[in-house]
């Protein structure tokens, strides 16, 4: 008790030079947390953009798909389900390869055919509603982007139909949509489904069929495979955990930050401070009694920055989670998958855990420049001596 | 010389070791101090004057003999002990006074009292005492940076005597005073030295602390050259 008695007197009559210190260490903790929160709000909105814009509750697969072998995909198609027709829970996708020559240049593309009034994904299908001559196509920001396809531009399409035909047809950009799920904007060009059911003569098939969010789980159909989405986001979570590890390196050097700002402090305290020292020696303190003092002021720089962080930080952190974070115009353009704004996520054990990483980690790193204090002479000390 | 010896030194010898070789800052040193002395260490730089009171007071050790203070052996304590000993018995004035810069003059004359274990009201009662003996009761709250450098010196007076210790060693305390705050500092310790009974022991080269010494030791190369008694007429 006398140690924290002592510690906190010291560190309160130090005045300025303690606050500014556990200013400094508080933003650190901030920056730490709001840091794993902006990962962690990446990743969490990723997922779920994921979730909504794609994959839905899970997929029914045609058994032939395989979406990691393109030369499959001519015959993976099949008359849907009758289990698994177009509603607010199904939403069937035909799934077809083909070739656009915007500007003049040939470029691969899958056709995605899918129901202009499905509920199932959060894309706006909508848009391909319409009965013009030219096949309405909608595409991602990206791709339009990557051909330099704008909306009410015209792009030949040519492809194969399930008779092994080749034929071709003009579409009509008449959407460009922004997504932060690549997966189907790059190089995908979004058709009504009936539409390509029509020109790929496969009329009431479909080669996938994406369930709603009320639907994690189902028995698999003659012919219809289900993929729940613990499965279909299996590559995207582990791609999370391998950014997770990298992250680690992130938060790693912003403690390490912390850490330094610990063992400067205690340091320059140490050698500032040795006159002091030497007389609570003289005074009669045991160099265990002054280690622990010195210790315990190190370590109630991190509780104070934990308070302060508290009392600073948490309104403003909250107030990010809400609002969210606005990324730039053109974040794009440098190959980052992002959204317009980023909603930082943080959790208990995010706080908990940062917290007690950095008060424990600057307790010790507190406690190491101390132990000079042990090989002191209190005679120099006392005199202020010590080099 | 009161009888009861409460500091006894016999054939010490402390040397320091520099570059390859040793350098002797006492020799042979032979001396007994009793109870409610005001003596002094007289000397010039360099005689060992700080390296005997550092010894006597437990804050280094013999290299050779023996320095015994209230029955314990400097040489064989060990830094807890050590510790103890200067907690519960011995208080130190320091040249350059030593308070602690954060703490108000009420916290520094506190200070000795926590590290005792003294409950809060004791060590007010004390605090409050001590600071009435060197006539700074109006000054609690300030901090050392506010004061002056004899009200400094006054505080670590109060600070050393505060405990009520047995031994106050004090290190050329009159160095960074003018002539008329030195004797009011020495004045202040003689009077304490002749109602508390502490033995106050100096090490000082100051001619306006010789004047007030009942006894003065004097070392010269490590040597003591003279011990002698000193008459006393009046103060100062």
């Amino acid at each position: 008790m006398l140690a924290i008695k002592l510690a906190y007197r010291n560190l309160i009559g130090a005045g300025l030079r303690t606050w500014l210190n556990v200013f400094v260490l508080s933003l650190s903790f901030l920056v730490i947390i709001w840091h794993r929160g902006i990962i962690n709000g990446w990743d969490r909105q990723a997922r779920n953009d994921t979730m909504n814009q794609e994959i839905g509750g899970g997929q029914y697969w045609h058994e032939n798909y395989d979406p990691y072998d393109p030369f499959t995909l001519t015959d993976a198609h099949g008359i849907i389900h009758e289990k698994l027709q177009s509603d607010d829970n199904y939403a069937p996708v035909l799934v077809a390869q083909a070739t656009i020559y915007p500007g003049g240049r040939v470029q691969s593309v899958l056709l995605k055919g899918i129901e202009p009034a499905q509920k199932v994904l959060t894309i706006p299908t909508e848009y391909l509603e319409s009965d013009a001559v030219e096949i309405p196509v909608m595409l991602g920001s990206r791709m339009a982007e990557n051909n330099k396809l704008k909306i009410g531009d015209f792009v030949t399409v040519r492809w194969r139909d399930a008779n092994g035909t080749f034929d071709a047809a003009d579409a009509k950009v008449v959407h460009i949509f922004k997504t932060n799920v690549p997966m189907i904007d790059n190089g995908q060009m979004w058709v009504s489904l009936k539409r390509l059911q029509k020109i790929m003569q496969m009329d009431g098939e479909a080669t996938m069929v994406v369930t709603s969010q009320d639907i994690t789980s189902a028995q698999d159909l003659p012919h219809w495979l289900f993929k729940d989405y613990s499965i279909l986001l299996k590559e995207f979570d582990e791609m999370i955990k391998m950014k997770n590890v990298g992250g680690l390196v992130m938060w790693f050097v912003l403690l390490l930050l912390a850490w330094i700002a610990i063992f400067d402090t205690q340091v320059l305290s140490i050698f500032r401070r040795q006159k002091e020292i030497g007389t609570d020696i003289a005074l009669g303190m045991t160099r265990g009694q002054v280690i622990r003092i010195f210790t315990i002021e190190g370590a109630m720089h991190g509780i104070l920055a934990a308070i302060l962080a508290a009392i600073y930080g948490a309104p403003l952190l909250y107030l990010q989670a809400v609002k969210g974070m606005s990324m730039p115009e053109g974040t794009d353009d440098m190959g980052l998958v992002i959204s317009d704004t980023i909603y930082p996520y943080y959790t208990i054990g995010l706080v908990v855990v940062t917290a007690m990483v950095v008060l424990i980690t600057t307790t010790i790193v507190s406690f190491l420049p101390t132990r000079r204090i042990s090989k002191m002479n209190p005679t120099d000390a006392i005199r202020g001596k010590i080099q | 010389m009161e009888n009861s010896k409460i500091i006894s030194i016999e054939g010490l010898i402390k040397w320091f070791p520099i570059g390859g070789g040793k350098f002797t800052a006492l020799n042979d040193i032979n001396l007994t101090f009793g109870k409610g002395e005001f003596a002094g260490l007289v000397g010039p730089s360099g005689s060992g004057k700080t390296t005997l009171l550092n010894i006597i007071g437990s804050l280094d050790a013999p290299s050779e003999g023996k320095a015994t203070v209230l029955g314990q052996s400097i040489g064989e304590l060990s830094h807890k002990k050590a510790a103890k000993l200067r907690n519960e018995h011995l208080g130190f004035i320091f040249q350059t006074y030593n308070l602690l810069p954060v703490y108000s003059v009420y916290e520094n004359v506190e200070f000795p009292l926590l590290l005792l274990g003294k409950n809060a009201e004791e060590r007010k009662k004390a605090v409050m005492d001590a600071l009435e003996w060197v006539g700074l009761t109006d000054k609690i709250k300030s901090r050392p940076a506010q004061l002056s450098g004899g009200e400094c010196q006054r505080v670590a007076v109060a600070r050393a005597m505060v405990k009520k210790p047995v031994i106050v060693l004090a290190d050329e305390p009159t160095a960074n005073l003018d002539a008329e705050n030195s004797h009011n500092i020495l004045q202040t310790m003689e009077k304490l030295n002749s109602e508390l009974k502490t033995t106050f022991i100096f090490a000082t080269h100051d001619e306006k602390v010789k004047k007030y010494l009942h006894r003065k030791v004097s070392l010269f190369d490590g040597k003591v050259s003279q011990d002698e008694l000193v008459e006393k007429v009046g103060n100062g």
